[in-house]
This record gives structure tokens, C-alpha cells and sequence, in this order.
């Protein structure tokens, strides 16, 4: 589904993505961890299309089409799908109201018939209730006064109402309690299907206790060092990154 | 040259005495018209907005002949309902207006002085005594043809008063210069809809006073639509005191025009009054739209909030100068000033003057403006949700003027003039 080649990248001329390889299937969780400044949310962002950010080299290809020559809301409607670390608050646009908006444009790219007042109305309920999203925060404007694990909640449920074929969820556990990672869980647990993949991007092990990857890829330094099963996951809580830190140095010796 | 025929103009009004009482204040008028004259740019009031072009070429003054011209494609909505004044070239046009709501009285200001003399002697021309200021003394130097509105004692008006100023362009640079008069009485409540209408090619100049007096425990709401032709001046002033404890919220949207000067001052004079200023000024191409607004604090324990936004693109030039006076003994003063711009191009410019002066030692008050892009970080969010870049930016546009959208509590008037947002900007 997502074949990313030798991907280098950065940002106001400075390399931080310096040759990530990675391959991802339908049906597959595929978490990147990393320690902080490792490349983590710069492979988001770079997937995801913001402009900021410069590709050097490397191909990204999402389901046969070259992904990096989309414009962010094209990837979208080819079916990728960023949950912001940061989700940004716009006073004065209603959170329904945007995303009936978002639904609409990415069916109009797909093909699909536009959703009218009525069918839109029933498929939120339905997809509501299935990520326990409530009604209130949908009335009020987009993420203004949400507090943070609202605002993780809402971008789980804008995920749900798009139908991505890849997520990718770029520190979604970070700020939140225990209660918030656990909803956000079961909303991404909910999403998931052979269908779809996953990319979570996270600095800690805990959020992979409830979205249970298929592989760990650790992220240092712009290049993935390491990857293995969920178990290495567990290795990196217990050791920390430095182990990893470690290795590397020892084979840079060698 | 054309300072010659306004002062021919002038002493032709100074010599009629067609029965009317008013050549005590058209004196005093052409008294201060000729000690400051049209307004410059040295005046500090006038500093980023020159009118010295606009005198230039020979103004066409109006007839009293009232000429009946269709606007039916500007009728705001709920127009079969409403209270409606007609003004054609600025002058008071009787047989097209029409009162539908029980407590709201419209005459010619002539008739007005007749039948209320004490009134209408004790107020025309409160807002020159206000501000000695050289458009306002043109106006009254000029009066004839305005309106007196009366919202009698108690009376809530059910319906709003829409008032079309319809301007004839077919003849060259017309000079129309409306004038109203508005009296709202004790315990009485009426919403006021103000918008403006040039019909042909040629260049015109609408300068336009309003002076409303409010009096205690009554409700003023006032709308004022700049969305006129693209080739129409505009200079108007609305001078609201607030004499008795009472409420007034204005909303100001400007859209269209060549030069627009909005003036909008209040003056707090009773105790536990409230008013509330909100604007709106989208331009583009080479607009200019000035917004002056003054809340004068007289007396302790008012409140008065105000919000101005405005979008700005190609070459437009926008003003914004908002004071907040706070008079000596005035405690108690709560006053509220914001003014955020985003500017599309770089070539609109915006000048923002927030001005605070404070006599009074225990008050609130506070102000800020901001001048700024449209936020990338929200843009980029919007579109990697499959939004694309144009419907992005107009859902990020509009929501940046929603909370002064919202202040227009009419559902039906707040789409019409969402609409005309909308296809300003070329929006969806």
C-alpha cells in the first residue's frame, strides 16, 4: 500500500530525513518510535504534504501513485490520513459544518454521489456512537476549547468519517491520560480492517498496549536503525533509547 | 471652482426662508464650513484618507423633483414587511416610503419641526456641535430634504426600518447629501437598516449625517450596508447619544465602494448605558474604506464593547482609528476595543490606530489590533482533510469574521449579507 524509498527531507535547508525505508500492507500496524528530534513527525509531515517541508531525494509511492506529487487535500482523497499531534483550533468554523465540508470534497474526489443534509446526518451518528464522540463538542467550533484529549478524540473521529485506506497518527497518545489513550485506542482499533493500515508514530511503548502493532521500526537520527516485532517495543521502554544509541556507536567502531 | 459652487449653494440656502426653521443652523454651518473647509490631510482626523480629489470636478446637486427609480434587485430580504425610507439623491422621497409597524413615525424633518419644534431645535445639529469637522458642516450647511424617524414612548417596533438611499449616477458626480434625524423614546426599541444604491456609471459622493438621540431604557440597532457600486464615495457620520440609560449596537459592513469614510460616535451619557460596535470591511482591487469610531464615556459605570475585522486584498487601503474617551469622574468604565485585519496580497495596506484617552483613574479598558496572514497551519489542516485550497481559505475567511457575523441577529438579513461575502471573494 505505501512503499516509501531512500526518503530524504527537511526544512529550511536542514536534512532531518536521511534515507527512511519502509513498506507498509493493508491489514498492517506499523509503529515508528523514536527518541525526540529522531525524524518522527517530519515523516508525518512529509507523507502528509505540508508544504514547509522540502523533499531532497526518495520516492513515496501509496497504492502504485506517487504520493509526493499530490497536493495535501489529493492525498487525502486518495486516502491518506494525518491525526495532528497538534490539532489546530479555528474559532468561528463549526466542527459539523467542516466536516460535512471534508466528506463532501474527498466523495467528489473518489467519484462518490456528495452526501446530502440528511444521509451525512445519519452516517455521523453512526460513527458517533461507534467512537463514543460526543454530540456536544460537534456543535461547537472546530477543536476551540477542546482540551487535549478532545482534541485527539475529534481528530480519531474525522478519521472514522473519511474512510482513509492509511492512517497515520502522529503522537496521538501524547498529552493524554490513561481514560483519553483508551478511547482513542478503541476508536483506531474500531477503524481497522484488511483493508487499512496504520502508521502510528509515538515516543512511548504504552500507546502500542492498546493498538497492538504488527512491526516496530525505531527512527534515530532520520533513518529507521531498527526493526522488529511488538516485543522490541517493550526492549526500548525497558532499556530506553539509549541502548539503540549505543549499538549504533558500536557499529560505527566496528 | 467647485468650492465656488458649493459656497453659491450655501448662499442660496442662507437667503431661503421657504418657511422652514433651520436658517439658524445652516448659518452656524457655513460660519465653521468656512473656518475648516473640506478636510485635509494635516488634519489628523482625516490623515490616511484624502477627499481632495473628490472636490476636484464639478459636483451635480439634486433636484427637488422626486424621480420614482426601481431597485427592486437590492431589496434586502423581508422588504414587503418592513418600514421603508427612500432617499433619492439624498433627498427624503415620501411616496416611496412606507411605515407598516404601530409606534414608528416618518416625516420630512420639515414636517418633523412643525409638529416636535422643540425637539428637533433642541438636537439637529448636535453632531457639528459634537465635532467641528468640515463634511459634517457641508451636510448641515445643506439641510433640506432629510427625514425625522420617531419611535414613540414604549413602543417595541416589530418590524425593521430599512432605509435605501437610492443615488441616480446617470448625471455627472452627483452631490447627495442625506440627513436624518432619529429620536428614540423612553422604553422604546428600533432596529435601523441602512444601505445604499447607485444606479448608472458616473462617479458619485453620498455625505451622509444621522444623528440619533436615545433616551432612557430604550434599544437602538443599527445596521449600515456599504455595498454600493464600485464607482460610489462615500462619506457618512452617525452621531448616537445615548441621553438616558440605554442600549445601542451598531454593526458596520463595508464591501464595496471607491472611498468610504464611516464615522460612528457614541456618546454615553447616562449611567449604566451599554453599546456595542462591530465592523466589517472586506476590499479589494483599490477600495479605500475608513472606519472612525469614538465611545465617549461621560458619566460612570458604562459598558461598551467593540470588535472591527477586516479583509483586505489587491490594492485596497483600509483606516481603522477607534477612541475611547473616559471623561474625568467617569468611574467605573468598562470599554473594550479590538481590530484584527488579514491582509491576501502584499500590496493592501491597513492602517490601525487604537487611541485611549482616560481622565478617570478606576476603569477597565482595554485594546489591541492585529494585522496578519491567513494561518497556514489551519489552512494545511483544512486541506489535508480533502478540503481544497480555495473552499480551505473561504472556510478559514469566513470563520475569521463570524463573530461579527453573528452579531446580525436577523437569521435571513445575516445570509443575504453572507452571501454577498461570499461572492466578494469569489468564494465556492
Amino acid at each position: 500500500m505505501l512503499r516509501i524509498k531512500d526518503l530524504q527531507a527537511g526544512i529550511e535547508g536542514k536534512q532531518i530525513l536521511k534515507g527512511i525505508n519502509l513498506e507498509i500492507g493493508a491489514g498492517e500496524v506499523h509503529a515508528i518510535m523514536g527518541p525526540n528530534g529522531s525524524g518522527k513527525s517530519t515523516l508525518a509531515s512529509v507523507l502528509a504534504g505540508r508544504p514547509e517541508y522540502e523533499v531532497t531525494g526518495g520516492s513515496v509511492t501509496f497504492n502504485g501513485k506517487d504520493l509526493l506529487e499530490f497536493s495535501p487535500e489529493a492525498r487525502a482523497g486518495e486516502g491518506l490520513f494525518l491525526a495532528f499531534q497538534y490539532p489546530v483550533e479555528i474559532p468561528g468554523l463549526s466542527t459539523t459544518n467542516f466536516i460535512k465540508t471534508a466528506v463532501n470534497e474527498v466523495r467528489k474526489y473518489r467519484g462518490q454521489q456528495e452526501l446530502d443534509a440528511v444521509s451525512f446526518l445519519k452516517v455521523m451518528k453512526e460513527k458517533m456512537k461507534l467512537m463514543e464522540m460526543d454530540q456536544a463538542l460537534l456543535t461547537r467550533a472546530l477543536n476551540e476549547g477542546f482540551s487535549g484529549g478532545e482534541k485527539k478524540r475529534n481528530e480519531i473521529f474525522q478519521m472514522a468519517m473519511l474512510e482513509p485506506k492509511l492512517a497515520v497518527l502522529d503522537e496521538t497518545d501524547s498529552g493524554l491520560d490513561i481514560d483519553a489513550i483508551r478511547i482513542v485506542s478503541d476508536g483506531v482499533n474500531k477503524f481497522r480492517s484488511k483493508d487499512n493500515a496504520v502508521l502510528a508514530i509515538t515516543h512511548y511503548q504504552r500507546l502500542l498496549d492498546y493498538i497492538v502493532p504488527d512491526f516496530v521500526h525505531v527512527l534515530y537520527n532520520g533513518r529507521i536503525v531498527k526493526s522488529g516485532s511488538k516485543e522490541l517495543a517493550l526492549e526500548l521502554e525497558e532499556r530506553g533509547y539509549d541502548f539503540i544509541k549505543n549499538e549504533i556507536k558500536e557499529e560505527a567502531a566496528a | 471652482m467647485n468650492m465656488d459652487l458649493i459656497r453659491d449653494r450655501m448662499l442660496a440656502f442662507k437667503h431661503n426662508e421657504d418657511g422652514v426653521g433651520f436658517s439658524k443652523i445652516r448659518s452656524e454651518a457655513i460660519d465653521l464650513f468656512e473656518q475648516v473647509g473640506i478636510p485635509t490631510s494635516r488634519n489628523e482626523e482625516w490623515k490616511y484618507t484624502r477627499l481632495g480629489g473628490l472636490f476636484q470636478s464639478p459636483f451635480t446637486f439634486p433636484e427637488m423633483s422626486m424621480e420614482v427609480i426601481e431597485y427592486s434587485a437590492n431589496y434586502l430580504p423581508g422588504h414587503d414587511t418592513a418600514n421603508i425610507i427612500v432617499f433619492v439623491d439624498g433627498v427624503y422621497s415620501s411616496v416611496q416610503s412606507k411605515v407598516t409597524s404601530k409606534g414608528l413615525q416618518i416625516m420630512s424633518l420639515e414636517e418633523g419641526h412643525k409638529k416636535y419644534p422643540s425637539f428637533v431645535e433642541a438636537h439637529l445639529g448636535d453632531s457639528q456641535r459634537y465635532i467641528q469637522d468640515g463634511i459634517i458642516a457641508l451636510n448641515t450647511a445643506l439641510i433640506h430634504g432629510g427625514v425625522f424617524i420617531f419611535a414613540e414612548k414604549g413602543k417595541l417596533i416589530d418590524k425593521p426600518l430599512y432605509i435605501y438611499h437610492l443615488v441616480g449616477c446617470q448625471r455627472n458626480n452627483m452631490l447627495s447629501q442625506p440627513r436624518s434625524l432619529v429620536h428614540i423614546a423612553p422604553g422604546a426599541q428600533l432596529q435601523i437598516v441602512e444601505t445604499y444604491v447607485s444606479i448608472g456609471q458616473k462617479e458619485s459622493l453620498t455625505n451622509e449625517v444621522m444623528e440619533v438621540i436615545v433616551e432612557e431604557g430604550a434599544l437602538f440597532d443599527y445596521v449600515k450596508i456599504q455595498h454600493d457600486a464600485v464607482h460610489a464615495n462615500h462619506l457618512g457620520t452617525t452621531y448616537i447619544r445615548q441621553i438616558g440609560k440605554s442600549v445601542v449596537h451598531t454593526v458596520n459592513l463595508t464591501f464595496q465602494g471607491k472611498l468610504v469614510r464611516n464615522n460612528i460616535q457614541i456618546i454615553m451619557e447616562a449611567m449604566h448605558s451599554e453599546a456595542y460596535l462591530y465592523g466589517l470591511y472586506v476590499q479589494d482591487d483599490k477600495m479605500h474604506v475608513d472606519n472612525h469610531t469614538v465611545v465617549d464615556n461621560r458619566v460612570p459605570n458604562c459598558y461598551s464593547n467593540e470588535l472591527y475585522k477586516g479583509v483586505l486584498t489587491g490594492h485596497s487601503t483600509g483606516v481603522f482609528n477607534g477612541k475611547i474617551f473616559v471623561r474625568e469622574d467617569a468611574q467605573k468604565i468598562n470599554a473594550f476595543q479590538s481590530n484584527k485585519n488579514i491582509l491576501l496580497s502584499e500590496t493592501a495596506t491597513i492602517n490601525t490606530k487604537p487611541q485611549l484617552e482616560i481622565y478617570a483613574d478606576d476603569v477597565k479598558c482595554s485594546h489591541g489590533c492585529t494585522v496578519g496572514r491567513l494561518d497556514e497551519e489551519g489552512l494545511f489542516y483544512l486541506q489535508s482533510r480533502g478540503v481544497s485550497e480555495g473552499v480551505a481559505k473561504a472556510l478559514m475567511l469566513h470563520s475569521f469574521m463570524m463573530d461579527v457575523l453573528e452579531q446580525i441577529k436577523d437569521v435571513e438579513l445575516r445570509e443575504y449579507i453572507d452571501q454577498l461575502i461570499v461572492n466578494k471573494l469569489h468564494l465556492s
